[in-house]
């Protein structure tokens, strides 16, 4: 190989690096910034602290507010609920759009479709009066049932779209063999589907982690249901002056997980491309 | 196990995919179910299977109805053209799956998997997952798969289509034996009329939804009732072409433009009374031979033990089977003999047999 060869080769990885720049920078300073007692622009002033750290021992709006153990635990009890939820419900319901031949199913195909195209912001005022009528505004199963609700109709084509990859040979196999039909869902074609689930658990998982909107609407302040974003928030309070150094530092608290989780199950997210593309009427 | 088909009809909507099938399977009996691209064989097979609910008629086990039995209950096994293997079960765990539903002992079904596994010639692959395994393997782990439960009724939907010329030939010969050691009643369905012809005891023709024939190989093959069937069956398939026959001195002869051809009497007799029919005769009833109809060599197809050669006569297209030694080539004049001893004539109209019905 030349030298000119190697230059050559050199050039798209000097183009990607170029375009994620920003973006490692942008994590550079969030990670700086929050061991720093002050920083101008992009430059740290000041020595290192572990001051905005704090928040992890002490509540730091004083008493009244949960601590951030609270508020994990809120937001990884509401991450998980939708997790189960979503994908129990969108596994069966996609079998049914994919399989049965049922009255309606088109009409409910296409109203899925709508609704997960649909921004769910111009639906918060109606949930909150549905939310209040049944008596779960400000609770946590309120707000979990409503994330639920908003990311159904991803799911449930998601998963729909993988079930109509799965050859109906298989099923049929699988009956004569003697299965029932629940039983050939679950032995048959969820393990064949995995790659399936485990995107959109993981998918679920992290939209409710990081779930700002629905918690933030649906409860008050940041009391005892608070999750980690509105807790988040309440460091950029109107009144005083926003604490930059302890916002990054819970931003980084919030988003470790996230990370950690990312990265052992970037493979199976993939995935979520390969099914859902064949997800047709 | 008897099967029987009492006008067995599938209907989606207005299109019907099977239409009134009418048939009786012999105990131990292996029938073929041969047909073109969508006429309707999987669809039968799968009503068969009690996957598809027959819209109107009977299917009988052993006299008993089962139209409304679930197909875990009808105790068959079927194989498809895909496969349809577990691809997150290992070969082992592929073939017991069926006793497991039986819920039968491990070590029972450990036992019976292996021994279905060494009849098939795959006992050393219980291990793999199907991803590892080559085609050939993969149909022997399905074959296993139906067998293992010793069902009494054997489907198989195109079971061979995605293996190789040669593999399909020794898998042809082995499912044959095997379903014949076992004496396990058998429907066989495929496109290929090879593989129907030379497997089957009884071969049932469709077309277009509807059963066409139903008989053995070699009177689907010497006494074809439509034009269809005549023409579906054999390899190559049969020559067509628009003749009159008329009587003369007690003689019946079959003439077209440049043809002249004396017919056996008693065939011949049946096809004057139409006058205007349709002639077949096999490819291999005629041959190349100085002295006969002149004709021009069109296309010469060599196929190895014989060369094909498409002869045409006028406006006439007549496929010949020819020894390669004797070096026809494209374009030449040449002449023909033709040996009407086996000849069909078809009403144009009906496409009915003239002397077969
Ligand atoms: N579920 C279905 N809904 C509507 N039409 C169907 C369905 N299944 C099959 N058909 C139609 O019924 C006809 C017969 O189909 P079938 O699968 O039985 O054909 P086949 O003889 O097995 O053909 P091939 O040799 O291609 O497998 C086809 O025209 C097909 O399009
Ligand atoms: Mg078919």
């Amino acid at each position: 190989m030349t030298v000119r060869q190697r230059l050559w080769r050199g050039v798209p990885y000097l183009i990607l690096v170029l375009s994620v720049l920003p973006i490692i920078v942008g994590y550079f300073w969030l990670v700086l910034s929050s061991f720093m007692t002050r920083t101008e622009g992009l430059l740290p002033v000041g020595n290192l602290t572990l001051k905005h750290w704090s928040f992890l021992l002490e509540p730091p709006f004083g008493r009244g507010y949960p601590s951030i153990w609270r508020v994990t635990l809120n937001t990884f009890l509401i991450a998980a609920f939708m997790t189960i939820v979503v994908v129990l419900v969108s596994a069966l319901t996609g079998y049914a759009l994919s399989r049965l031949n049922f009255p309606g199913r088109k009409g409910f195909l296409s109203l899925t479709l709508i609704l997960h195209a649909f921004p769910s912001v111009t639906l918060l005022i109606g949930t909150f009066f549905v939310l209040r009528a049944l008596n779960l505004y400000n609770t946590s199963l309120g707000v979990g049932l409503v994330m639920v609700g908003f990311e159904m109709p991803f799911g449930i084509w998601l998963m729909k779209g993988f079930f109509d990859g799965v050859s109906w040979d298989m099923e049929r196999a699988a009956l004569i063999d003697g299965a029932s039909r629940l039983q050939v869902w679950w032995q048959v074609i969820l393990p064949t589907i995995k790659p399936g689930i485990a995107a959109l658990a993981i998918f679920a998982f992290i939209s409710g982690w990081n779930a700002w909107l629905i918690p933030k609407t649906f409860t008050i302040g940041a009391g005892q249901q608070a999750t980690l974003s509105v807790y988040l928030q309440n460091f950029q309070g109107e009144t005083v002056a926003v604490d930059w150094g302890s916002v990054t530092a819970v931003g980084l608290f919030q988003l470790i997980p996230v990370a950690i989780f990312f990265i052992f199950t970037q493979d199976l997210l993939l995935n979520i491309y390969s099914g859902g593309a064949k997800g047709g009427a | 196990m008897k099967v029987e088909l009492e006008n067995l009809t599938k209907r989606w909507g207005k299109f019907v995919g099977a239409d009134g099938i009418n048939l009786a399977i012999g105990d131990g009996e292996f029938v073929a179910f041969l047909g073109p691209s969508g006429c309707g064989k999987t669809t039968t097979l799968l009503m068969v299977a009690g996957i598809y609910k027959p819209s109107e008629g009977t299917i009988r086990f052993d006299g008993k109805v089962v139209n409304t039995v679930s197909p875990k209950d009808r105790n068959i096994g079927m194989v498809f053209q895909s496969y349809a293997l577990y691809p997150h079960m290992t070969v082992y765990q592929n073939i017991s799956y069926p006793l497991k539903l039986r819920k039968m002992p491990k070590r029972e079904r450990r036992e019976r998997a292996q021994d279905v596994a060494d009849m098939m010639g795959i006992g050393d692959l219980m291990d793999r997952k199907p991803a590892m395994l080559s085609g050939g393997q993969q149909q022997r782990v399905a074959l296993g798969r139906s067998l293992v439960k010793e069902p009494q009724l054997l489907l198989f939907d195109e079971p061979l289509s995605n293996l190789d010329a040669r593999l399909r030939l020794s898998m042809r010969g082995e499912i044959k034996r095997l379903q014949m050691e076992l004496g396990i009643t058998s429907i066989y369905v495929t496109h290929d009329q090879v593989e129907a012809m030379t497997m089957a005891d009884r071969i049932a023709v469709m077309k277009d939804g509807k059963l066409e024939a139903y008989a053995k190989p070699d009177e689907l093959y010497d006494r074809p009732r439509t034009l269809f069937v005549a023409g579906f069956v054999g390899n190559p398939p049969m020559n067509f072409l628009k003749v009159e026959v008329t009587r003369e001195d007690g003689e019946y002869r079959a003439r077209a433009e440049g043809i002249d051809l004396l017919v056996p009497a008693e065939r011949g007799e049946k096809a004057v009374i139409k006058g205007e029919v349709i002639m077949g005769i096999r490819p291999e009833d005629v041959s190349i031979a100085d002295g006969g109809t002149q004709g021009e060599i069109y296309v010469v197809e060599p196929l190895g033990r014989d060369d094909l050669v498409d002869v045409r006569i006028g406006d006439i297209e007549i496929h010949v089977l020819a020894n390669p030694t004797l070096g026809t080539k494209m374009g030449e004049r040449t002449s023909l003999k033709f040996d009407t001893k086996e000849v069909q004539f078809f009403d144009p109209e009906t496409e009915q047999s003239l002397i077969w019905n």
